[in-house]
């Protein structure tokens, strides 16, 4: 059981202080450790996410009837900016257009950990609503004694609280709260709203940050702009592992304008224009120890596998022996997968004011609150006297959960006391991102005389457990895991390494569904059906069905020489099976991927094109992991800086693209910005095969390895 | 003291008075507080940094200011006209062609760009014009689509 570990819960004179700052309005007030709130916490951490203790505040309702929402979790794109207030709006009785949202506020909104995993929807969404069906049954209480009508007559509906026997009756909610800061608790939480109640959810909502967004009123946390402020660019070490040896920062401090600071080895050249600080860092000479560590891009697997810590077995089922015993063949394979780059297409950026003893850091981070503790720590502070606000940010993808830049501000800015903004070049987001892990898959499985599966073992290394827990029927299975993507043995790698969307599963999915589709060519059977056959989990087996009928899936064995792909998975909570079709440049091995079909099963869904708009994401995005991403690096040293040796996916690579959403709507709604992705390794890699007979075990496909896989084949 | 830079900017003119050479990305985004180009690369290699120069798309963070004069800048602050939205800014709303947003100024303004000297270009053509400009939220099938729908709106006049 996870211990929540974070003591920030607000003492309730800050409570209402902050409510004061909102302007009031109802709130629905939480305590911690009442039993009745804690009864309804999940109580079990998803992957390294801690549970909210703090349910202060999750709405507020002012006199001129808007509600706000505050959350702890950040807009990056992923669209909950629009989906947590349809589900506000619903609970509630509000409307849509009613609700205003405030995100990412450390000093307005709930502690949180942060947005990664899927979660805002599968667990903030349950706090929010369960919130938001309290502070109803509230404003019914309040109504029931100003309209002195009983309880049960009462009803709700748009803003109002009205008696249902004569409806004229009524008084808004603005009204009930006259904006004044009401506590009160309910005995019981209320029931949530069941499906037939929503107006709202289950509808698609345009993105409420669109307008923002095509007008470049949207601001990013690199474009705040205060009086006085400064541009700070740091000095950076060329390799991790590096030591200053010997610096002169005199050249630097002549440029006109230029305010060199000095802590340690923290050096930053600061100017009130950017593109100036930068060029004056460039005149800093400076002269570093460089390590020689002699780890590569290509020495990397057998470093990780020579430093691999002992497994943990994450499922089993029977016993491996046993199934060995029965096979009559055995296929085994190791499948290795680069580091690789989140590289949003804003770099992390942040911008701090010290004001009045308090220190703001407005910063591109999906983690707020644990940078806010950062930012403290660092300074030397207390936690009290740091608010960190989160504009858009631009991308995450896992790589802002780290956020050092929020803390070079802040120093910088305590410093100088001046504003200063901190934007990290192309180069720097390379060099600081916390890549993917490379990791390792060996999987050994074996086939019996009918072509059934015997046994199935599955060890992965340094990427984690995340998308091998099991769900074929293998009579004898067992999945362990070497190490994971964070964790004790993250120092094994040479330089940092964090969670990338969906961490472990795109590498553990691809492996075991290659793996899976080699067993089917040893058997001759058709992928589809070989799946089908091992599969009772009724919602992989609708995935895989929705998917093979929106593709127009025919029997074949691998490989037919079509490039027919097939990859399934499960990813925060949801079934999806992907199906590619891809075109194999024989000669050249270059891989096009002509078409993607997908076909999710996420339970009930809260904005049906918010969701298809993330699988749409997740697939392309899927592409460069699948075919060009890796991180080339020495002795420390990051070889890609940029873009033109990066290569991220183009308009070129674009396949047609359908997606499925398999109704389940009587599933809790389960995650949606990320299961799409996991598929996209394994699709391709058996497409590949399916063409041309070869088996790339290595990510991404690149057309030199697509080359050599066909040359052994 | 330099002289005075002279241009337009988002139909004002006005004048910069510094170092020309400085890069035009990072004029707009500071002297003129202009923060819709965005810095995604500095390199040229991502399109982030996109405004129109005399109707053509340029990369700003591969400009410097003096090579601007006497142009005809727009920046995505400015290409609404007294309020009403581009067809291309319209159409890229509707389809949800964006998803965190950041590369939605330099895409839309190639996309402007592109329009103007093909008002009705093919899918594939589309696909060509914004080939250089890179999405990492993988928003380009909707992207491809606004760029569509915004043609047939006139988007290219
Ligand atoms: S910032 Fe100019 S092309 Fe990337
Ligand atoms: S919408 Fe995020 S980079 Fe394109």
């Amino acid at each position: 059981m996870t211990t929540p570990t974070f003591p920030t819960s607000m003492d309730r004179r800050q409570f209402l202080k902050r409510m004061g700052l909102l302007g009031g309005g109802l709130v629905v007030y939480f305590t911690v450790g009442d039993p009745s709130a804690l009864a309804r916490t999940p109580r079990e951490g998803y992957l390294g996410s801690r549970i909210p203790t703090d349910f202060n505040a999750f709405l507020r309702i002012g006199a001129d009837e808007r509600v706000t929402l505050l959350t702890g979790k950040i807009e990056m794109g992923q669209g909950v900016i629009t989906s947590l207030p349809q589900m506000l709006a619903d609970e509630l009785d509000v409307a849509y257009g009613a609700v205003d949202i405030v995100m990412g506020d450390t000093d307005l909104c709930p502690w949180d950990a942060g947005t990664f995993g899927s979660l805002s929807t599968r667990h903030f969404g349950v706090f929010l609503r369960e919130a938001a069906a309290e502070a109803k049954g509230v404003l019914r209480e309040l109504a029931a004694a100003r309209l002195k009508v009983p309880g049960d007559r009462l009803a709700t509906e748009n803003g109002a609280v009205f008696d249902s026997s004569n409806p004229v009756k009524r008084i808004t909610y603005g009204a009930l709260t006259n904006g004044n800061i009401i506590e009160r608790h309910l005995d019981k939480v209320p029931d949530l709203e069941n499906r037939s109640g929503f107006t709202v959810m289950g509808g698609s909502c345009l993105r409420r940050d669109a307008l923002d967004k095509v007008t470049g009123a949207a601001r990013f946390a690199g474009d705040i702009r205060l009086p006085g402020m400064l541009y700070a660019k740091i000095l950076r070490a060329p390799a991790h592992g590096a030591k200053l040896k010997r610096v002169d920062t005199a050249p630097a401090e002549q440029v006109d304008g230029v305010r060199v600071v000095r802590d340690g080895d923290f050096i930053a050249v600061l100017h009130a224009y950017p593109d100036v600080a930068e060029k004056a860092l460039r005149k800093i000479d400076a002269e570093f120890d460089l390590p020689k560590t002699g780890i590569d891009d290509q020495t990397i697997f057998d470093h990780l596998l020579e430093n691999a810590p002992a497994p943990t077995i994450n499922s089993e089922g029977g016993s491996i022996e046993t199934g060995r015993k029965r096979a009559g063949r055995t296929i085994s394979h190791t499948y290795f997968n680069s580091y690789v780059a989140h590289a949003p297409m804003e770099p992390h950026a942040a911008t701090a004011q010290m004001k009045d003893g308090r220190m703001t850091v407005w910063a591109s981070t999906q983690t707020p609150f644990p940078l806010k503790d950062q930012v403290a720590a660092a300074l030397n502070m207390p936690p009290e006297k740091i608010r960190v606000v989160t504009p858009f940010v631009g991308g995450g993808f896992g790589g802002k959960s780290a956020s050092m830049q929020g803390i070079e501000a802040a120093r910088l800015a305590k410093i100088t006391g001046r504003p200063v903004q901190v934007g990290w070049s192309r180069e720097e987001e390379f060099f600081f991102d916390a890549f993917r892990p490379a990791a390792v898959v060996k999987i050994d499985a074996g086939l019996d005389d009918s072509g059934r599966i015997t046994f199935y073992d599955h060890n992965v290394y340094f990427a984690g457990q995340r998308g091998s827990e099991q769900y074929y029927d293998f009579p004898h299975h067992r999945e362990a895991a070497h190490g994971s993507w964070r964790g004790p043995s993250t120092d094994v790698h040479p330089f940092a390494v964090g969670p990338w969307r969906a961490p472990g599963a795109n590498t553990n999915v691809y492996a075991r569904e290659l793996h899976i589709n080699l067993l089917a060519a040893e058997a001759g059977a058709d992928p589809l059906a070989f799946r089908l056959d091992h599969l009772t989990d009724k919602r992989m087996i609708g995935v895989l069905k929705a998917a093979a009928e929106q593709f127009g899936w025919t029997p074949a064995p691998p490989p037919s020489g079509r490039g027919f792909g097939i990859a399934c998975g499960i990813d925060a909570g949801t079934y999806v099976a992907t199906m590619a079709e891809v075109a194999v440049d024989k000669p050249h091995g270059t891989v096009q991927v002509k078409r993607v079909v997908a076909a999710q099963d996420m339970g009930f869904v809260v904005n049906p094109d918010g969701a298809k708009m993330q699988m749409e994401g997740c697939i392309t995005m899927g592409l460069g992991y699948a075919l060009t991403e890796e991180i080339r690096f020495s002795d420390g040293k990051i070889h890609d800086k940029n873009f033109d040796t990066y290569r991220l996916p183009r308009f070129s690579w674009l396949p047609r693209i359908e997606t499925v959403l398999v109704e389940n709507p009587d599933l809790s709604s389960q995650g949606g910005g990320e299961p799409a992705i996991v598929t996209m390794g394994g699709a391709i890699a058996t497409a590949i095969h399916d063409a041309v007979g070869a088996a790339v075990f290595q990510l991404p496909m690149t057309p030199e390895r697509v080359k050599a896989a066909m040359g052994e084949g | 003291m330099t002289d005075p830079i002279h241009f337009t900017l988002n139909g004002r003119s006005v004048r910069f008075e510094g170092d020309g050479e400085r890069t035009l990305l990072w004029v707009l985004r500071t002297d003129f507080g202009l923060t819709g180009p965005k810095y995604g690369c500095g390199e040229g290699a991502c399109g982030a940094c996109t405004v129109l120069v005399d109707g053509e798309p340029l990369l700003s963070c591969q400009t410097t200011v003096k090579a601007a004069a006497g142009g005809d800048i727009v920046t995505i602050e400015g290409l609404a006209e007294d309020g009403v939205l581009h067809p291309l800014q319209e159409a890229f709303v509707e389809t949800g062609g964006l998803q965190c947003g950041f590369c939605t100024p330099g895409m839309i303004l190639k996309a402007a760009g592109l329009l103007r000297a093909n008002p009705d270009p093919s899918r594939q053509e589309i696909i060509d014009g914004l080939e250089n400009n890179l999405c990492r939220c993988g928003a380009h099938a909707r992207i491809v689509e606004a760029v569509q729908i915004a043609a047939r709106k006139g988007g290219g006049r």
